[in-house]
């Protein structure tokens, strides 16, 4: 039997599709508000572009490279549940779950020099809006991993295959929120 | 599950990857208006191509689409309202002194390290 939730659709969209849609609301707001406080004191302090120039562009590309990567395999896991392919979802589920686990890993190293060379949370404000920003974007990859996991587990079976779509929905707007961080953090400078 | 024609997924990761690349080689030049438009207009474009593509949204109800046009309007209106309390040094009844002398310390170069001149 299928929950309740997932089956009834009075707004025209199936309301845990319509569930993430309203997650995704909330998360422009928190992720919007921290943003555009970056970016008033950025535009207000020309000292912040010495302090983002000890930031490693290519560490942020390559992190954008790999969202970008999951991006696109959250995606076919999409239409491969469409298909009724859930071993094919499951499949495509796990290597977007690696590329989150890759951006992780990379953010660690990258937050360890950064940090032994003396750049923590309290150095100044524009490295206070540098961990706190990341870190909650690093935050909800983690999240986004754990609960690929548990969708890619079941697709694997052929069952729930509709969450395919609705973690890929909130996976794609983790990339969206990273493509507007990346240019913020590591490229105006 | 939404039925609908997949758009080729592959196509716009390419086209994604190409902008990635064109906003990092952009600001590489030192102009400001171009690292703007190659930093900050290609990740709009970008943003653009993910919701439209992989995230659907042009095949929602259109409510959808007003629902998140309406919280980055909100972004907007808490920019509008914070940043002139945020981005001046003085006011009608306030001022910052530590942060006028932080930006008269780094205009005389004696603080940062030059690379924001």
């Amino acid at each position: 039997m299928r929950p309740i939730a997932n089956t009834r659709s009075v707004s025209g969209v199936p309301t845990a599709r319509l569930a993430v849609w309203w997650v995704i609301a909330s998360e422009i707001v928190i992720f919007g508000g921290i943003l555009m406080s970056y970016l008033m004191h950025r535009l207000a302090h020309g000292l912040w572009a010495d302090y983002a120039s000890h930031t490693t562009t290519w560490v942020g590309a390559l992190n954008t490279f790999v969202l970008l990567t999951s991006s696109l395999s959250a995606v076919l896991a999409h239409k491969c549940a469409v298909n009724g392919d859930g071993p094919g979802a499951a499949k495509r589920l796990l290597i977007t779950a690696a590329g989150g686990l890759i951006f992780v890993v990379v953010k660690s190293f990258e937050w360890t020099y950064e940090i032994s060379h003396g750049y923590t949370i309290t150095t100044n404000t524009f490295w206070s809006f540098y961990y706190t920003a990341a870190g909650l974007h690093a935050l909800h990859v983690i999240a986004g991993v754990v609960i690929m996991l548990i969708v890619a587990a079941a697709a694997k079976k052929g069952r729930d295959l509709h969450r395919v779509e609705i973690i890929g929905i909130y996976w794609h707007f983790v990339d969206l929120v990273w493509i507007f961080l990346f240019p913020l953090l590591y490229i105006a400078k | 599950m939404s039925e609908h024609a997949h758009p080729n997924y592959w196509k716009v990761y390419w086209w994604l990857l190409l902008l990635l690349a064109i906003s990092i080689a952009g600001p590489e030049l030192g102009i400001q208006w171009v690292t703007l438009i190659t930093a900050f207009g290609i990740a709009i474009v970008k943003a653009y191509m993910v919701a439209r593509n992989f995230m659907h949204v042009s095949i929602e109800p259109r409510f959808v689409t007003y629902m998140l046009v309406t919280m980055l309007v909100f972004m907007l209106l808490f920019f509008m309202a914070v940043a002139p309390d945020v981005m001046k040094e003085t006011g009608s009844n306030w001022v910052k002194p530590a942060w006028i002398q932080e930006n008269l310390a780094y205009e005389a170069g004696e603080i940062g390290d030059g690379a924001g001149h």
